[in-house]
């Protein structure tokens, strides 16, 4: 455990994915079986102790330290594993390292009339830092900045092996992954993976760079601004990926249920326009199931989901991914019917007579859930990652609007001294500044220093780490479209807002005002 | 006995002890003020007259241009005093700061003991805190909880050591409070064998020095406003805590940011600092010091300043002893702790 407390510690105070990574890989190289399995399976919040809850903590303190003397110090730290490991006495004498493979096959076996003791005497065994882990080890919530993706790649990483096999073999095994080890150090084949519900690495798309490309060689399909998920159904079991591969099925019920064919998609999650039947509604709607771990009906019955499919890479025990797309297209158009009409239909292939007719299309779109145009290579298999020339992303061109600086915010890690998240507003009719997004990108290192600058001379007040500025300044800003919020006071929210430019010619006068962004709205 | 202390009146803005007719520790200019030690929430600038130890004298003619040798104010070494209205005042050593005091008030036969801010833990760059019997025992409560166990010292400077040594090219850039907390990082430091220079901020070079002067060996000490960024890599270099993510710490070679506080035990604390390196290494009491102070001394009563005065308010209720809080403004605990 003394190992493990300290990787997370260190996790927790370490902001570039680099080092985190480095650390990662460093602790899976140096950490016997099965801890450093476990360790991973913590990480990344894989591990579910069902008896034991952070109540069980409580009532447990209680029993060592004053209620009153805990209130107050929970009060303080926030969060009550970390309070409880501090508070915890130590026990008397040195004590011998406690496994973290004792401590998972330990609260694994408790119940809930013995939770609180076996819990007990492991807090006895450790020391504070110890404690803290043993107590996130338990109750979840590490908050440590790891995810799935990045324990894959520190995997990859650490026993030389391809990620994308990782990727692969990650689902498909349970932790505390032993296969997995012995086929990364190389004492083992890989694991065979008949009959698991394992997640496939993404095909990705490059951005069209070109000016145009031969529809002879590319079909295309509009670009729909949902999200990317892969369904899987093998050996009786449906479990539903999002892109970086964590699995999302717990947020999807209905589209779990509803998936009753032996056999991996790829399509975009979407959320319906007008309650049931409707078209696909924006990303905002989308939002409202994301994230959730457990949903309630009304969310089901206000935000329904389905899946409009664009490929298949297995059906029926076959994998198709070796196949041209035109193959899998076939047989993609001869599945979907297979299944549910109300959750899952056929992302259309667009019928353009040459290049010009589609980016005619495409400029012409206005539906609030197109995001662009895909195009896919005729003859290409469905390989993982990012491959030059086989898919492009042809996106719609960004929407811009003159807005006028109001906060400004530190960035993290590396721009921790440079005040670089930016809040800007546009005009009201009543002539007021009202916020309409926040962004952090889309200028250079030199942009950053002058903005940076700009905000440290022309500070109005300070709100913590937030400074308020002098409404002099016009940021053009480019975003890929804009909708209806509650959230914000001016009543819109931007999807990937960045700064497109400076413009410091620009009077904060003629920045453009709320009424023309609402004529914007999808 | 009648209600104890009496003859003493705390106020938000620091205890005005009558029959004196002077302050302790005020928060605001007074005509006469006894102060425990230099941090600037106890040592205001514009008394009249001032009463504290040569030290803090000292750093209070550094810090406001008071000329400690004024005529009007007074400086006392440890056990020495001076009496005033019938009232006797002498100074012990409080372990927090150089020159930090207890201050004892002897009047009609009880005895009353400010603390100021105080520490017991071995400390290379002051004196240690000395148990002073008394009726009434005003302490201080900034880490008035049992969350707060500062772990040993040499542990902490085992981590900063060990994490320079680590990233040879990269340098550690360890906030620290300009009086007090940088000295003693140093001289901790020294103690552990490390004798390559010591890079510091400007503003703390004034205070080392007088730290010299008064006898505490701090090594060779270079400014980073007259280094070179590679000699820096590999290197410790200092800091105050609100320079970490200025642009100041751009001179730097890929700084690891340390911050050396008692605040540092909670680790959402320190990461809402950007902290990548915390050290826990405080110049207050932690818990166990504060309780363990409170039953060694045993006083009839304690009352408790600023901090977590809940947190000690409980422990004595519990253990039966007397105890009430005082609500003192002006107490900048983040910064110094």
């Amino acid at each position: 455990m003394r190992r493990f407390a300290a990787l997370i510690d260190r996790l927790i105070y370490t902001r570039s994915r680099n080092s985190k990574l480095a650390l990662i890989v460093d602790y899976l190289r140096h950490t016997p079986d099965p801890d450093r399995g476990w360790a991973i399976a913590a990480l990344t919040e894989s591990l579910d102790f069902p008896a034991v809850k952070a109540g069980t903590v409580r009532t447990l303190l209680a029993t060592r330290v004053d209620e009153e003397l805990f209130r107050l110090s929970r009060h303080f730290v926030g969060d009550t594993a970390e309070t409880a490991a501090l508070l915890w006495p130590d026990a008397p004498g040195k004590k011998a390292d406690l496994s973290v493979a004792e401590a998972v096959d330990a609260l694994a076996s408790a119940t809930r009339s013995d939770a609180a003791a076996i819990v007990a005497s492991l807090l006895d065994r450790l020391d504070a830092d110890g404690r803290y882990a043993l107590l996130k080890l338990a109750l979840g919530g590490m908050r440590v900045g790891v995810s799935a993706r990045l324990a894959k790649q520190a995997f990859a990483q650490a026993f030389d092996v391809p990620v994308d096999d990782v990727e692969e073999l990650w689902y498909a095994i349970p932790p505390p992954y032993a296969p997995l080890f012995a086929w990364g150090e190389g004492r083992a084949e890989r694991p065979d993976l008949a009959d698991v519900a394992f997640f496939r690495p993404f095909m990705l798309a490059h951005p069209l760079e070109e000016d145009s490309v031969d529809l002879a060689d590319y079909a295309a399909e509009w670009k729909w601004d949902g999200i990317r998920v892969q369904i899987v159904r093998g050996g009786s079991e449906t479990r539903i990926y999002s892109r970086g591969g964590e699995e999302i099925s717990g947020a999807f019920p209905e589209l779990v249920a509803a998936f009753d064919q032996e056999a991996v998609i790829d399509g975009e999650l979407l959320v319906r326009g007008e309650v049931q039947g409707g078209e696909a509604a924006s990303f905002n709607a989308l939002q409202q199931r994301l994230g959730r771990k457990t949903v309630t009906k009304k969310m089901l019955a206000d935000y329904p989901a389905f899946v409009r499919v664009y490929d298949l890479l297995a059906v029926d025990g076959n994998d198709l991914r070796s196949l041209p797309w035109t193959e899998r297209r076939r047989q993609l158009e001869a599945f979907v019917p297979r299944l549910a009409a109300s959750h899952f239909d056929l992302s259309q292939v667009i019928d353009a007579s040459d290049f010009d007719d589609l980016a005619e299309r495409r400029a012409g779109a206005r539906d609030a859930a197109i995001e662009g145009v895909m195009l896919k290579r005729r003859d290409a298999p469905y390989v993982a990652g990012r491959r030059a020339g086989l898919w492009y992303k042809w996106k719609r061109d960004p929407l811009t609007a003159d807005c006028v600086m109001m906060y400004a915010q530190r960035g993290n890690g590396r721009r921790a001294s440079f005040y670089s998240d930016y809040t800007f507003g546009c005009w009201s009719d009543a002539g007021e500044l009202l916020p309409v997004g926040k962004a952090y990108s889309g200028f250079t290192d030199e942009e950053l220093k002058w903005l940076d600058k700009f905000v440290r001379d022309n500070t109005l007040n300070r709100f913590g780490p937030v400074r308020e500025v002098e409404k002099s300044l016009v940021l053009e800003v480019a975003f890929d479209s804009i909708h209806a919020s509650k959230r914000h006071k001016s009543g819109l929210a931007m999807r990937f807002p960045r700064i497109s430019r400076i413009r410091r010619d620009k009077p904060a006068e003629e920045a453009d005002r709320i009424a023309s962004l609402q004529a914007m709205v999808t | 006995m009648a209600k104890a202390g009496t003859w003493i009146e705390p106020h938000p803005h620091g205890i005005y002890v009558r029959p004196a007719d002077l302050w302790i520790d005020p928060s605001r200019p007074v005509p006469r003020a006894a102060v425990t030690h230099g941090h600037a929430d106890h040592a205001r600038s514009g008394h009249g007259a001032v009463f504290a130890t040569s030290e803090t004298l000292a750093i209070m003619a550094l810090r406001y241009g008071v000329d400690a040798g004024a005529s009007d104010n007074a400086a006392f070494a440890y056990g020495d005093g001076f009496e005033r209205g019938g009232a006797r005042f002498s100074f012990h050593p409080a372990g927090h700061v150089l020159g930090s005091a207890q201050i004892l008030m002897e009047y009609r036969g009880e005895r009353i003991v400010v603390t100021g801010d105080y520490k017991r833990r071995a400390d290379p760059t002051c004196a240690r805190f000395e148990v002073v019997p008394c009726d009434i025992f005003v302490t201080e409560a900034t880490f008035g909880l049992p969350v707060f166990r500062h772990p040993p010292t040499a542990d902490e400077i085992a981590k900063l050591i060990g994490a320079v040594r680590a990233e040879p090219e990269r340098s550690v850039l360890v906030g620290a409070y300009a009086l007090g907390k940088a000295q003693r990082v140093i001289a901790e430091l020294r103690g552990a064998g490390w004798d390559a220079p010591i890079y510091i901020h400007g503003a703390l070079e004034k205070m080392c020095q007088l730290y010299a002067v008064h006898g505490v060996d701090l090594g060779e000490l270079r400014l980073v406003s007259e280094a070179d960024k590679a000699e820096m890599a590999g290197q410790i270099v200092l800091a105050p805590p609100s320079a970490l993510n200025d642009r100041w710490s751009r001179r730097l070679p890929d700084p690891v940011t340390a911050m050396a506080s008692g605040w540092m035990r909670v680790r959402q604390r320190a990461r809402q600092r950007m902290v990548e390196l915390p050290l826990v290494i405080s110049d207050h009491a932690d818990w166990d010091e504060l309780t363990t102070t409170i039953s060694e001394v045993n006083p009839k009563e304690s009352w408790i300043t600023h901090g977590s005065e809940d947190g000690l308010l409980r422990w004595c209720e519990l253990t039966q002893r007397k105890a009430r809080a005082l609500h003192l403004v002006g107490r900048d605990l983040e910064e110094e702790a």
